[in-house]
This record gives structure tokens, C-alpha cells and sequence, in this order.
């Protein structure tokens, strides 16, 4: 606590918020494959689960804390269910580049 | 009482033939509507007999109220007078004379018979609604009621195209004249305030120096300028004439009644009955003259190059109905009714002779292919020789006095549109001479041309037919005698009452008797030479016609293509207004008007097909997609914050 | 020095969100995960500052140790060949980079507007304290107040890692592996047939059905009935 009283709340915050704007960059940008979107998803998270901590410092609140193992949690499982359903996929489509993934298309 | 059982007993039996003909059968339905036509046969001649020698008094015979919308008031009501009542008698004895001759003649037809008698019958009562009418509207209603008839007879054969096209020229050319009549009836319902006839005759002399403000000419002159092209239109005047020869498409009864004794004589009567109005449009009585003169002359040179035996009498009808309009536009009113009556009695009969000619030639009307039948068809042939001697003028028959009549007030107007007029008389009578005795010779005379075995065949007509016929040729001989002292003679006055008024300025009618001997009798010569021309070119030196024709072919062509007038109105006429439909067909209704639905429709699936690419299936622009949207939202919150 | 935690803040976020740039834009997606470790590490470092070392760890051994780890079994099992991997960077760049530009500055205004609340310090939910370390004091909680959502958060990952299991797991049919207790209960009896087969004639007439010219047969009869009696079958004899 001590650290971020002397570093100061919005640095933590703008490093979150370009965490984020990164995390999101690489899903869209990318045109390589899906386990960047995968990752950039966990950029996502993590960006949000410093935010909860520098929230949680600043505020003296333990319970910023435990959201954020929560989203660590989640997050894990989130990754491997992910990463399943990619591993099925590959099966079954042989590819994983991003713009092979329009089945969909409408 | 005789007077409304003539104008209502052919409506009975229109409606009972007409209505129940298909229960009731053929020969009931006959039967049911001769006996009616014999009825107001009977009755219509009563009731003139007694109106003119009995000392029935005239009047209006008030049946019901029609309309009664603010000052416009019109009562349905039959006028009892001179001129009603002469023109009942003739048009119920012609008729009742055509519907006997037509139970011969559609004997044979393939369409159940009962049809024919109830249309007949319905265009009969029409007829006499129109002449005893007495305020205009009910005319209206017997004018457009027998241009309906005509319409249906004339298409009575409706599998035939051209007999439906006939029917839909008839009527369509017959609308023109319509609308002018309508609107001069508007005009003198604005003028007048009313358009009964008592009224209107009345109030004449209050308005006699009104200016209609568009035109700049005087009212009545307007008025009588369009109540005279409703009657161009329907007594077949030279610009709106076309549709009267292709109405020989219709059987020839219906030629006989409509289109020689009754229906186009409508004009005339209009004309005759408005007098009192006339005799204070000198300008527009001019405007009548010269139109009925040409009309005359017109008609009398397109009759001597045609063959086909009912055409020939078509043109003589035209030519006979501008002889009657020479008469009216002179201000002699009486002379032009007089011709009317003779005019039913020989023209009908005329008809009814080609009826007769055309049932024993099976069908066949080309005249070429006749000749020589008058030993096998005595009666017709008689009675053809009367009728073409009545035509053409020959004393002492009927024509003769009628024609005589007119053209001598024509002289006697001493206007450069009577002279006009008397001339085109003297022409008329001439060429008449020559097409009706020409068909008389190429029809009865000469060596027959048709197959040997068509010739022995040949006989008689049966005498339901030939009985009509006997008759009309007595009328078309005495009627003339008969009828000239009480209708232009001595005792006109007596006889007219004031049905007829001769206008103050007019001298055209009393100067009848001074005329120079030479203008008296030359139509007489006219009608001499012409029977002296048939004979030379037919009997004397039979290639005169042949040579006639190739060295005046110009002319000749001009005469037997009707001087082109059919095809000068379908250039001006008939084709723009096809384009025109066209163009409101495939442009106006198909591309535009069907085009908003269809565009819309097509507009929804061209959306929807353009929503259906946002679905590109790419999860990459998806992701973007919500990027946006989340950038979007923040925004909001920032902004509202 | 006062200053000290400043300054690790300062290296640890440049190297955190350089590795997160290049795990988003490394060519090979081996190296991606790499740099995501390396980021997850300088994360970790980062909540240390703030004073959440149990956090700190358990990212590191969660997140590094099982996370990536996945990450990198997944990559290096599907085999993808970064040589032919197309780079579409430049298409959606400089729209993107407006968008993300846009984002990031929201995200500043937000930030930069916010003031808190004077009762906040009022409305903690777990006031923290000095007295016992960051480990006890998150334990002390989790176990408490929030042990439902703790077990909850068990049950989700029971879950997932069923859920793993039933996506990836292949059918068996499809692969071939020997089943020995069948292989040692077959009987001769049902496996061998000795036949004794003539000279010249072979087990079985299979030959092509030739149609007799005069009698043809009808369609029902059987093609190759008709050397069914070619070899003379002997039933195997029990041995």
C-alpha cells in the first residue's frame, strides 16, 4: 500500500487503461490466428484485474482483492475452454488463421 | 292515353322479351313484342289523327318527377304537339313494319331471335322518349338511350370483330356529338334557368343580346352552335359521318330503322323542335347550311363508286340527312321534317329491298356479283323501282314533293348559304340519280353474275318480308300528296300550330312558291338526266363506267376511299390516342404505378441483401464492430455525465 | 529512498506494456507467449508495488505456470507454420489505431475526472489492515464472507476442466488400439475353416457371371451359386 501511496493512483490507471486498449488492439488487429485472440483476451483481464488491485491499495478495501482472484479464476478456466474448442477445431478445420473462421458468414 | 300507350307499349315488350325471352322462348318473345310494336302502331297514328283532325288538345302529359336539385327541376313528361305527335305515328308504324319484316329475316340467324326484338324494341320506346320530350334532359335521355341501341345492334353479331369495331366507332363518334349537346344543355340551363321547353321558349326573347364573355359570341348563337354538333354527330353531318356506313355491319332491320328512319333522323328533329331558338342564331342557321349542303354533295360522290348494296344506301342516307339540314338552316323548319317522314318511308324501304336481296343471295352483298333478279323477285323489284324513283326525285312520288320542297325555300332565302345550298341540292339530286339507279341496274338487270346454280335458285322473298315492303311503298309514293298541303302547303300553320315558327326575318319559306321557274324545275331536270346517265353508261355503252374510272383515277379514288376520311382520323385521331394509352399502359401503370410496389418489395430484398454482408462471418470485424460500439457508449457516458 | 518504488513502477510498467505490444505483433506465435509471460511477470511485479504479494503470486503461478504453459502446449501441438502466416496488420491499422486512440483518451477523461467520494473510507467492505500480512487478511476474507463465491469459483473450474475433457477428447472408435481379453477368448471354431481344395479348381468359383445363351436366368438367381460345391468343406477338426 505503501508503494502505490507514493507512485499514485492514476499511474496504475493509465497503465491499466493502456493494457486494455492493447489487449483490444490484438484482437481485432491481428490477422494471424485465434490463440493471439485467445491472448489478447488475458491481456484484457490481467489489465482489469490491476485495476481492481490499484483500486483495492488506494482504497484500503480488501475486496478488490478478491474480485481479482475471482477474475484470475475465471480467467483460467476461460483459457481452457478456449483453447479446447480451438484444439477441436483445428481438428476439424485444419487451420486456425483468423480469416478462415467464416462459417458464419451470412 | 293513346298518345303514352304508343311511347310505353314497345318498352313492355322490350322488357318482356328482353328480360324473360330466355324462359319464355323464341316465338313467345316474337309474339310478345310484335303484338306491343302493333299496339303503338296503332295507337300513335290515333293519337296524331286525333290531335291534328279530332281537336285533342296539345299539351304536356305529366308522368313523374325526376330531379329536383335546387333550380334545376326536371319532370319526366310527354309533349303532346304537332311535332311529337307526327313523329310517334311515323317512327311506331316504321318500326312495327321493321320488327314484322325481321321475323323473316333473322329466321335463319344462329343467335336466339329474342335479343334482336327486345334491342328493336327498347331502341323504339328511346325514339319516342326523345320526340316527346319536353324539356331537353329527357331528350338527352331518348338520344343517348337509342345511341346505346344503336350500339348493340349494330355489334348484334358480336363474334364478328368488325361489327364490334363498328359498334365502338358508332358509339365513340357519336360521344363527340354528345358532349357539345351536354354542354349546350349546361348553357341553357346557365342562360335560361331552366331547360323545359315551354320555358326556354318563353324566356327567348330576354336574353337575345347576351354575349357569352370566351367566345365573344352571342349566347344563343352558342347554344344552337352546340346543340347542333351533338346533331352532326348523331345525324351523321360530314366531319362526324364515319360511323354511318360501317354500321352496316348490323343486320339489315337495324339499318332500316335506325339508320334510315329513326335514330339519325334524331339530329333533324333536334334541330326542327329547337326552332324557336334557331330563329335567333342566323349565324349558326348559316353554319347549318353550309354543313348540310356538303354533306349532301359529299356523301351523293362517295355513293356512286361503292358496291357493297347496303353501303350505297348508307351514303344516300348521309346525303339525305344534309338535304334535311339545307332545309333547317334556311329557317323552314317544316320542309325538313317533311322530307324526315317521306325520307323513313323510302330509305326504309330501300333498306329493306337489300335485306330481301341480301337473305336470297345467301349473304352475299358485293353488287357485282348480282343481276339479273328482277324476274326472280318481282315484289322487290317493284317496290325497289318506287323507292329509287321516291329517291331520286321523280314526280309524282314522295321524294319528289319533299325535295322540291327544299330546295326551293333554299333558292327562295336569297343567302349566299341558301344558293349554296340550292346548288348542292341540284347536285345531290343528280348524283342520287346516278348510284340509285345504277344499283338498280347492276342488282335487278343486266346478265346475272353470280354462279348458274346461285341464280336458279334464286326466289322470291317470303311475304312475312315482302308485306313490309308493299306498304312502305304505298307511303313512299302518296305520302308525299298527302302530307305536302298540312306540312309546307296552305295549311301548315293549321297544322303545326306553334311547333314551327318560322322567324320574322325569314322569307325563305313564304317566297317557296316564287321561285323562278328555271330554279324550280331544275332538280327535276337533274333527276331526268341522271336516269338518262345510268342508262347511257350501263345499257347504251356499258364501258363508259370501266373508262370513267381509269381516266379520272385520281378522282375515282378519292370517291371510293370515302376522301380518305377514315384514315385522315386514324392518323389525327386514333393513333395518338393508342399511343397515348400505350404510353399511360406500359409507362404510366406498368413501370410507374405497378413500379412502387414492385420497387418496394425489391427495395426490402436489395436491403436485406445488403444487411446480409454485415455477417461476414470474420470475427476480426466483429471485434471491431463492438470496439465501436463499447468507444461509442463510453462516449455517451462521458457526455451525459 | 522514497523514491525507489517509483522508479520500479516505472520499469515494471514500460516492460509490462512493451511485452503486451509484442505478444499482439510478434511474428512467430511461440514468441508470443513468451512475451505474455514476461508481461504476466511484470504484472505481477507491479502488484507487489501495490502490496497484494499474494496476488502477485498466485498470478505468477497460475497465469504463468498454467496459463501460458497451455498456451504454449496449444501452440506447439497445432503445429502452425509461422512462415506462411499472413500478416494483415496494415489493413484495419489506421482506422483501429483511431479507435483505440479514441478509447484510450475516454478512458483518461474517465480517469482523469474522478474524484472520490467523501464517504468512501466509510463504505469499505474489508477495511485493510497492517496487522497481519496481505496472505491472512485475503484468507480471512475468502473463507468468511465470501466462501460461497470461493466454491462457486471451484465449480467453475470443475467445469471447465470437464469441459476441456469432453471437447478435445477423441472417440474411441476411431483409433485403433488392441483389446487383449478379446483377442485371448477367440475360438478356433468360429475363426478357422479347412477346406480341401481340389487340383485345378481353387476354393471358390468366383468367376464372371456369364449368362447362358439360350436360358437366360432370372434376375433373383445368385451369380456365384454356381460353384458352391467346388472344394469339399471339412469342418475343422478340434484340436
Amino acid at each position: 500500500m505503501a508503494g502505490l501511496q507514493q507512485v499514485g493512483l492514476g499511474h496504475y490507471l493509465v497503465v491499466s487503461a493502456i493494457l486494455l486498449v492493447l489487449g483490444v488492439f490484438g484482437i481485432f488487429l491481428n490477422r494471424k490466428n485465434v490463440i493471439i485472440i485467445l491472448m489478447s483476451i488475458e491481456l484484457i483481464l490481467l489489465s482489469v484485474n490491476l485495476n481492481l488491485v490499484a483500486f483495492s491499495a488506494s482504497l484500503g478495501d480488501m475486496v478488490g482483492q478478491v474480485f481479482a482472484m475471482f477474475v484470475l479464476t475465471v480467467a483460467a478456466a476461460e483459457a481452457s475452454i478456449g483453447l479446447a474448442i480451438l484444439v477441436v477445431y483445428f481438428r476439424n478445420r485444419g487451420s486456425i488463421q483468423v480469416e478462415d473462421v467464416n462459417l458464419m458468414k451470412g | 292515353m293513346f298518345f303514352i300507350t304508343a311511347v310505353f307499349a314497345p318498352l313492355f315488350g322490350a322488357m318482356v322479351a328482353g328480360l324473360f325471352g330466355r324462359w319464355i322462348g323464341d316465338r313467345p318473345a316474337q309474339a310478345v313484342s310484335i303484338i306491343c310494336m302493333l299496339l303503338a302502331a296503332v295507337c300513335g297514328p290515333l293519337a296524331w289523327v286525333q290531335l291534328e283532325w279530332g281537336g285533342a288538345p296539345s299539351g304536356s302529359l305529366s308522368l313523374g318527377a325526376w330531379i329536383y336539385a335546387g333550380t334545376f327541376q326536371v319532370d319526366w313528361a310527354l309533349r303532346y304537339d304537332a311535332l311529337s305527335a307526327t313523329m310517334v305515328a311515323m317512327v311506331s308504324f316504321v318500326s312495327m313494319l321493321i320488327h314484322v319484316y325481321s321475323i323473316g329475316y333473322m329466321a335463319h340467324d344462329k343467335f336466339r331471335r329474342y335479343r334482336f326484338f327486345a334491342y328493336l324494341s327498347l331502341f323504339t320506346f328511346s325514339m319516342l322518349m326523345l320526340v316527346t320530350a319536353n324539356n331537353l334532359l329527357q331528350l338527352f335521355f331518348g338520344w343517348e338511350g337509342v345511341g346505346v341501341c344503336s350500339y348493340l345492334l349494330i355489334g348484334y353479331w358480336y363474334d364478328r370483330p368488325s361489327a364490334c369495331a363498328a359498334a365502338i366507332k358508332a358509339m365513340i363518334v357519336n360521344r363527340i356529338g354528345d358532349l357539345a349537346f351536354a354542354l349546350g344543355i349546361a348553357l341553357m340551363f346557365l342562360t335560361f334557368g331552366s331547360i323545359q321547353l315551354d320555358a326556354v321558349f318563353q324566356a327567348l326573347p330576354q336574353h337575345q343580346n347576351e354575349i357569352y364573355a370566351l367566345f365573344g359570341i352571342r349566347v344563343y348563337e352558342l347554344i344552337a352552335l352546340l346543340l347542333f354538333i351533338g346533331a352532326m354527330g348523331k345525324s351523321s353531318q360530314i366531319i362526324l359521318h364515319v360511323w354511318l356506313p360501317d354500321a352496316m355491319e348490323g343486320p339489315t332491320p337495324v339499318s332500316a330503322l335506325i339508320h334510315a328512319a329513326t335514330m339519325v333522323t334524331a339530329g333533324v328533329f333536334l334541330m326542327a323542335r329547337m326552332g324557336p331558338l334557331l330563329n335567333d342564331a342566323p349565324d349558326t342557321l348559316a353554319f347549318i347550311e353550309v354543313i348540310g349542303a356538303t354533306t349532301a354533295m359529299f356523301a351523293a360522290t362517295i355513293g356512286i363508286t361503292q358496291f357493297d348494296i347496303k353501303r350505297i344506301i348508307a351514303y344516300s342516307t348521309v346525303s339525305e340527312l344534309g338535304f334535311m339540314m339545307i332545309g333547317i338552316g334556311v329557317g323552314a323548319y317544316q320542309t325538313a321534317i317533311f322530307l324526315l317522314i317521306c325520307h323513313a318511308f323510302f330509305k326504309a324501304l330501300l333498306f329493306l329491298c337489300a335485306g330481301a336481296v341480301i337473305t336470297q343471295q345467301h349473304e352475299e352483298q358485293d353488287i357485282r356479283k348480282m343481276g339479273g333478279l328482277w324476274r326472280k323477285m318481282p315484289i322487290t323489284y317493284v317496290t325497289f323501282w318506287i323507292a329509287a324513283l321516291s329517291l331520286g326525285g321523280m314526280w309524282p312520288f314522295a321524294g319528289f314533293q319533299a325535295h322540291d320542297a327544299v330546295t326551293r325555300v333554299a333558292y327562295a332565302a336569297g343567302t349566299s348559304s341558301g344558293f349554296y345550298g340550292y346548288i348542292a341540292g341540284v347536285v345531290a339530286t343528280y348524283l342520287t340519280c346516278v348510284y340509285i339507279f345504277r344499283e338498280l341496274y347492276l342488282v335487278f338487270h343486266g346478265m346475272p353474275r353470280m354462279t348458274a346454280e346461285k341464280f336458279a335458285h334464286s326466289h322470291e322473298a317470303p311475304s312475312v318480308m315482302t308485306g313490309p315492303l308493299a306498304v312502305l311503298a304505298i307511303g313512299a309514293t302518296v305520302a308525299g300528296f298527302l302530307l305536302a298541303p298540312s306540312f309546307v302547303g296552305a295549311g301548315w300553320q293549321a297544322y303545326w300550330g306553334d311547333t314551327i315558327q318560322i322567324a320574322a326575318w325569314n322569307h325563305a319559306f313564304a317566297g317557296m312558291e316564287d321561285v323562278p321557274a328555271l330554279a324550280a324545275w331544275l332538280p327535276l331536270i337533274a333527276t331526268v338526266v341522271g336516269l338518262a346517265t345510268v342508262y347511257v353508261c350501263y345499257v347504251v355503252a356499258p364501258l363508259t363506267p370501266a373508262w370513267l374510272a381509269t381516266t379520272f383515277r385520281p378522282i375515282y379514288l378519292f370517291f371510293l376511299n370515302k376522301w380518305y376520311f377514315d384514315e385522315l382520323y386514324d392518323f389525327l385521331f386514333v393513333r395518338p390516342a393508342f399511343w397515348i394509352a400505350d404510353l399511360l399502359w406500359k409507362t404510366g401503370d406498368a413501370t410507374l404505378i405497378d413500379g412502387v410496389p414492385n420497387g418496394l418489395a425489391e427495395l426490402a430484398v436489395d436491403g436485406s441483401k445488403g444487411a446480409v454482408r454485415i455477417q461476414t462471418g470474420s470475427i476480426a470485424v466483429y471485434a471491431f464492430t463492438m470496439l465501436i460500439g463499447l468507444v461509442v457508449l463510453v462516449g455517451v457516458f462521458l457526455i451525459w455525465r | 529512498m522514497a523514491i525507489f518504488p517509483t522508479i520500479c513502477f516505472y520499469v515494471f510498467s514500460v516492460l509490462l506494456l512493451a511485452s503486451a505490444a509484442m505478444v499482439v505483433s510478434a511474428r512467430n506465435p511461440v514468441h508470443s507467449v513468451l512475451f505474455l509471460i514476461v508481461a504476466f511477470f511484470n504484472a505481477a511485479a507491479l502488484f507487489l508495488i501495490a502490496g497484494a504479494e499474494f496476488l502477485a503470486l498466485i498470478l505468477v503461478i497460475v497465469y504463468v505456470g498454467a496459463v501460458a504453459v497451455l498456451f504454449l502446449f496449444v501452440v506447439m501441438m497445432l503445429d502452425v507454420d509461422f512462415t506462411q502466416l499472413r500478416s494483415g496488420f496494415q489493413r484495419y491499422l489506421p482506422v483501429g489505431t483511431a479507435i483505440g486512440v479514441l478509447l484510450l483518451a475516454e478512458l483518461v477523461f474517465v480517469m482523469a475526472g474522478w474524484q472520490f467520494h467523501p464517504s468512501v473510507p466509510r463504505l469499505r467492505f474489508a477495511p485493510a489492515t497492517t496487522a497481519v500480512t496481505n496472505t491472512v487478511a485475503l484468507g480471512r476474507l475468502i473463507y468468511t464472507d465470501y466462501i460461497l463465491l470461493f466454491q462457486a469459483a471451484g465449480l467453475v473450474l470443475l467445469v471447465a476442466m470437464i469441459g476441456a475433457i469432453v471437447l478435445t477428447l477423441r472417440d474411441r472408435r476411431r483409433s485403433r488400439h488392441q483389446l487383449i481379453r478379446m483377442q485371448t477368448a477367440r475360438d478356433p471354431k468360429e475363426t478357422l475353416e479347412l477346406v480341401e481344395v481340389g487340383l485345378g479348381v481353387g476354393v471358390k468359383v468366383l468367376g464372371i457371371y456369364r449368362p447362358e445363351a439360350t436360358e437366360p436366368g432370372s434376375i433373383d438367381d445368385d451369380p456365384l451359386a454356381a460353384g458352391q460345391e467346388a472344394g469339399v468343406h471339412h469342418a475343422p477338426e478340434a484340436h
